[in-house]
């Protein structure tokens, strides 16, 4: 090869960059997340599976529907109603009370930063005794 | 090949792709096939290709400097040369590593770029076209944007320019999920390049479908993306479970992603498969350009050719032999059979 | 050969409208390139190369042939032999491999090749030029190509194809303006040069390259002038510039322990206006003798241009080796070229690797300018000096006498030549000297000057007389920039420093710019040098009346 110290060289600093995913993780898949669901309750505002692709745009829904209509009743699939408030509804006692072991464990692991709590305060999490 | 079949030829060869992946993890429930399988033999062509590429391009010669200079010479110590004439016409390896820098970061010869107006008559225009600089620039470096971006699903933890890339990539917060430019931008420039190639007669003659057929890839895979993310929405976190499978060589398939991710992650595979078959080798090539690569100094310097060999030449000695009566006649001066000093006047 | 001024009168009949009724854009429903079989025209190429041309320098299958007969009487394998040394090619060259594999298509050259600007012809892209050699290559050495054919863009070297590739490697003039432009570099000059020497392979070539290659190979230079004759030209020079400026100049040949070694191109001898040059040479270094020059002129090395450069790399190597074989010869210490184009091209980018072995065991050393005593550090290893250089660095060091409003009856513009542009830089040189030797001096349009200059149309072996068309056309770009300072300044002389653009100008001014003249830079230093012991001037070299002295002349 001819100026093969700088061709080759050249490959390594293009594989180094090109296959960061690979050493940077080193063969340490880091496990899947588990999301801590309610214990009491067994339903949410709309089925498990559309919640989980579509919590976002449903909170955006209540947003809107809050600040800019004052509208503040959802009424959920299976007909119940529903104060539309993420800190008092999503986030009460009964359902998702913690934000470290719900919404925090998916979002950390996908890198989502939603500005939910540019403006809301999350619930104050009470020190459990630990297991 | 004309334009309109080339056209066809391209668009439906990426359509087929799309059909492929979906009758496959829709219909055959590949899974495997399309989310482990094929991902990694790309990823191993595409190494092992470009690889292949780069040394059998060092496996030839350069056997003169042929630098295209592009600014003033070194030359008389006196006569000064400007930065850009420095870089342009480099001497040293400093200015060949940025005249480097420029072209493979900023697309320098690009930016020199000018559009022929034939008016009637005798005039003749060069107008400045920065057009295809900028949709250049836009459509690289969104891409590496993009790229870098889907390094959320390919680390964990994220290294820290991830989060500060996509803040960025999002600043306007518009739509939820947050809408990115960079994928707006990219989807722009993609289809500027692919009407340009449409529309300007000029390109249209010139284009192959081995040119189209990477463009409508980039849109689908632009296309199925954006889909995912904004309108069908996917599982994000069994995707990552997925891609983190591949990353870490401990593949799993986890329940419940949706056919289009595999439509998604079959067009890159055959993005990454393609490359080093096709012109997208540019990118590892443009360093190795022999006209931008080497120093304008074969003056200063000699330079080797690996496979010079001697050549038959007419000597001096043949050339006299064949005009000596004539040389001699003329006055000029011979090596051999000169006229004795003895001058008869 | 032909008498090039001749021929252009070809061109009156046709009505400038009509050559620029052209279109750029290719209709929409035009067939694909590849089944676009070529169009061999006449006055779009040159004639072949006849038989006897070739037998001077052992090239293949010599015979009468013609590009406008249906046989063109190749040898039966003479795919084979085009392929087997395209191969062998493709490894001996980055540029060609590289150049077949990385191109997109983007198109920012395809309007920047002067033959394509004037001639419309799509094939004259540089882009698709390049690719008549790409698809033969796709469909040879990629797998891609051999398995999808046309849908990769590859095809087969059939005739047609070895046709198509013969008639544009010969409506390209190596002039490198592409590759300015190319994002990756890819330079269809390199692209021209490898075709040409594989046509070369199977006796394609034109007889206006091959008959200057014979000649330079036996006499040592292109117009095959014999060294008495040459002598003797030089000495019609002397006359005319004892009649103009009383003085009698007395160049030495093939002088043995001459300092220098002086190189120009014999067209410089040959014919007007380069003759003008070559007497302001002779007229400076008879100036700068009784400062200290000790030069000398060769018949052996009589040829500074190459055209094997437009044959082959070994041609041009053959060709090249009599500068260093005559420098070593006679002893001298360094190497002066004159103003040439092509020859700076190799002078600059190929001499010293091919050919500086030549020079073990000679006096050659790094050239100082025994004038002035700077150092030409940027000639170390070549030791040659390019004479802009030279004399750049001796009017910086006020070592000419010069009286500019000499030349007041021009209005200059100076055109940079392809290859000391592009393939070494000579850009400020030329135009300080211009500047130092006459007062009125205009720049063509920016996008027509410098790296961005154009070809005059005639490069790289295709200024011959039967291709007059191709050359008006080559040569519109170059023209309209000078028509347009002409219109503007009154500009009225074109200089240049390449012995090709003074043979190829004076025609295409003549049907594009009439009113405009062409010269060589050292003609106006020459006519703008006070010499000791000279007449009272009243005409330049070309007879003409010195501005201010009209009225006189007119009793």
């Amino acid at each position: 090869m001819y100026d093969g110290g700088k061709i080759i060289a050249g490959i390594i600093i293009g594989l180094a960059l090109l296959t960061f995913p690979i050493w940077y993780t080193s063969g340490r898949a880091a496990p899947k997340p588990e999301v801590k669901l309610p214990v009491k309750e067994k339903e949410c505002v709309q089925p498990g599976p559309y919640m989980k692709k579509k919590h976002m745009q449903v909170l955006d829904l209540w947003r809107d529907s809050v600040v800019r209509v004052q509208q503040r009743s959802y009424v959920a699939f299976n007909g119940k109603e529903y104060d539309m408030s993420l800190q008092n509804t999503c986030m009460s006692a009964d359902c998702h009370a913690k934000k470290s072991e719900f919404c925090d464990r998916c979002h950390n692991y996908t890198g989502v930063v939603p500005y939910c709590w540019d403006c809301h305060i999350p619930p104050k999490e009470k020190p459990e005794e630990k297991h | 090949m004309n334009v309109i079949l080339s056209l066809i030829v391209s668009s439906v060869a990426v359509f087929g792709l799309v059909v492929i992946a979906f009758v496959g993890v829709w219909g055959a429930h590949l899974e495997w096939l399309f989310g482990v399988v094929i991902p990694y033999l790309a990823v191993i062509t595409f190494f092992v290709g470009m690889i292949y590429r780069v040394v059998q391009w060092g496996k030839c010669a350069m056997p003169f400097r042929i630098p295209s200079t592009c600014g003033q010479q070194k030359t008389l110590p006196w006569l000064k040369r400007t930065y850009v004439d420095k870089l342009d016409n480099p001497v040293g390896t400093v200015a060949v590593v940025g005249r480097m820098i420029l072209e493979v970061l900023c697309f320098r010869s690009l930016f020199r770029n000018t559009r022929l107006e034939f008016g009637n008559g005798q005039e003749i225009k060069y107008k400045s076209a920065k057009w295809l600089w900028f949709g250049s620039i836009v459509f690289h470096y969104t891409f590496l944007i993009v790229l870098l971006r889907h390094l959320r699903f390919f680390t964990e933890p994220m290294p820290f320019f991830v989060p500060i890339i996509e803040k960025v990539d999002g600043f306007f917060q518009l739509y939820v999920p947050t809408l990115y430019q960079s994928g707006l931008l990219l989807g722009a420039a993609a289809t500027f390049l692919l009407l340009r190639r449409v529309i300007d007669g000029k390109m249209r003659y010139i284009s192959l479908p081995a040119d189209y057929f990477p463009l409508f890839l980039i849109l689908g895979l632009a296309t199925t993306g954006v889909l995912m993310r904004y309108v069908l929405k996917a599982d994000v976190v069994s995707i990552k479970e997925l891609t983190m499978g591949l990353v870490s060589f401990r593949p799993v398939v986890p329940e419940g992603i949706s056919v289009l991710f595999y439509i998604h992650i079959f067009l890159v595979s055959v993005f990454f498969a393609y490359f080093p078959f096709s012109k997208l080798t540019h990118m590892a090539g443009v360093f190795l350009s022999p006209t931008r690569n080497v120093s304008n100094n074969s003056r200063i310097v000699r330079h080797i050719n690996p496979w010079n060999y001697p050549v038959k030449v007419h000597t001096y000695a043949a050339y006299e032999d064949e005009f000596r009566e004539k040389m001699i006649d003329a006055g000029l001066p011979v090596e051999k059979g000169a006229p004795e000093p003895a001058k008869p006047e | 050969m032909e008498e090039p001024l001749k021929q252009a009168d070809v061109m009156k009949g046709t009505r400038k409208e009509e050559v620029l009724d052209i279109d750029h854009s290719p209709s929409l429903f035009k067939r694909g390139w590849m089944k676009t079989p070529v169009d061999i025209r006449p006055s779009m190429h040159c004639f072949a190369g006849e038989p006897a041309r070739l037998k001077v320098v052992d090239f293949p299958n010599p015979r009468v042939w013609s590009a406008m007969d249906e046989d063109w009487k190749l040898p039966t394998n003479w795919k084979e032999i085009v392929m087997d040394a395209f191969k062998v090619r493709l490894d001996r060259f980055r540029t060609f491999k590289l150049f077949m594999d990385i191109c997109v298509r983007c198109g920012a050259c395809a309007d920047k090749c002067q033959f394509f600007i004037g001639s419309a012809d799509p094939k004259n892209m540089p882009v698709l030029r390049a690719e008549l050699f790409r698809s033969v290559y796709r469909k040879n050495f990629t797998t891609a190509g051999k398995l999808l054919g046309p849908i990769a863009g590859a095809r087969d070297l059939t005739i047609d194809v070895l046709k198509e590739w013969w008639y544009y490697l010969y409506q390209c003039s190596e002039c490198r303006r592409c590759s300015v432009f190319c994002p990756y570099g890819i330079d269809m000059a390199e692209i021209t040069i490898i075709g040409r020497e594989l046509t070369n392979l199977i006796g394609l070539n034109i007889d206006w390259i091959a008959a200057p290659v014979a000649f330079c190979y036996k006499t040592g230079n292109h117009l095959g002038i014999q060294p008495h004759a040459y002598k003797s030209m030089l000495e019609f020079f002397q006359d005319e510039i004892e009649i103009v400026t009383g003085v009698r100049v007395e160049p030495s040949y093939n002088r043995k322990g001459a300092e220098i070694l002086f190189i120009t191109p014999s067209g410089d001898v040959f014919a007007d206006p380069g003759t003008w040059t070559c007497m302001g040479y002779m007229i400076l270094f008879h100036y700068l003798e009784s400062l200290g020059l000790d030069i000398t002129w060769s018949t052996y090395a009589s040829e500074g241009g190459n055209f094997g450069l437009f044959t082959s790399h070994e041609m041009m190597k053959r060709l090249n080796s009599k500068m260093y074989a005559e420098a070593k010869r006679l002893g001298v210490k360094w190497i002066l070229g004159g103003e040439c184009g092509h020859m700076w091209r190799v002078v600059n980018q190929y001499m010293g690797t091919m050919n500086l072995d030549l020079a073990e065991g000679s006096n050659l050393e790094e050239p100082v300018s025994p004038i002035t005593g700077t150092k030409f550090e940027n000639t170390k290893s070549t030791k040659m000096v390019h004479i802009c250089e030279f004399t750049a660095d001796l009017i910086k060091h006020n070592k000419l006498k010069l009286d500019p409003s000499r030349n007041d009856n021009l209005k200059v513009t100076f055109h940079d030549s392809c290859n000391p542009a592009r393939a070494m830089g000579l850009l400020e040189e030329p135009r300080y000297v211009i500047k130092n030797v006459c007062n009125n001096f205009y720049e063509m349009p920016p996008t027509t000057i410098r790296e961005q200059t154009f070809c005059c149309g005639g490069g790289s072996g295709l200024n011959a007389g039967e291709d007059v068309e191709l050359r008006m056309r080559g040569g519109l770009p170059r023209a309209n920039a000078v028509k347009f300072v002409h219109e503007k300044y009154g500009v009225n002389m074109l200089s240049c420093i390449c012995a090709i653009d003074r043979a190829v100008f004076p025609d295409l001014m003549r049907y594009w710019v009439p009113g405009v003249e062409v010269t060589g830079v050292h003609e106006m230093v020459a006519n703008a040098m006070v010499l000791e012991g000279e007449k009272e001037k009243t005409v330049n070299l070309r007879n003409e009346p010195l501005a201010g002295t009209e009225e006189s002349e007119d009793v």
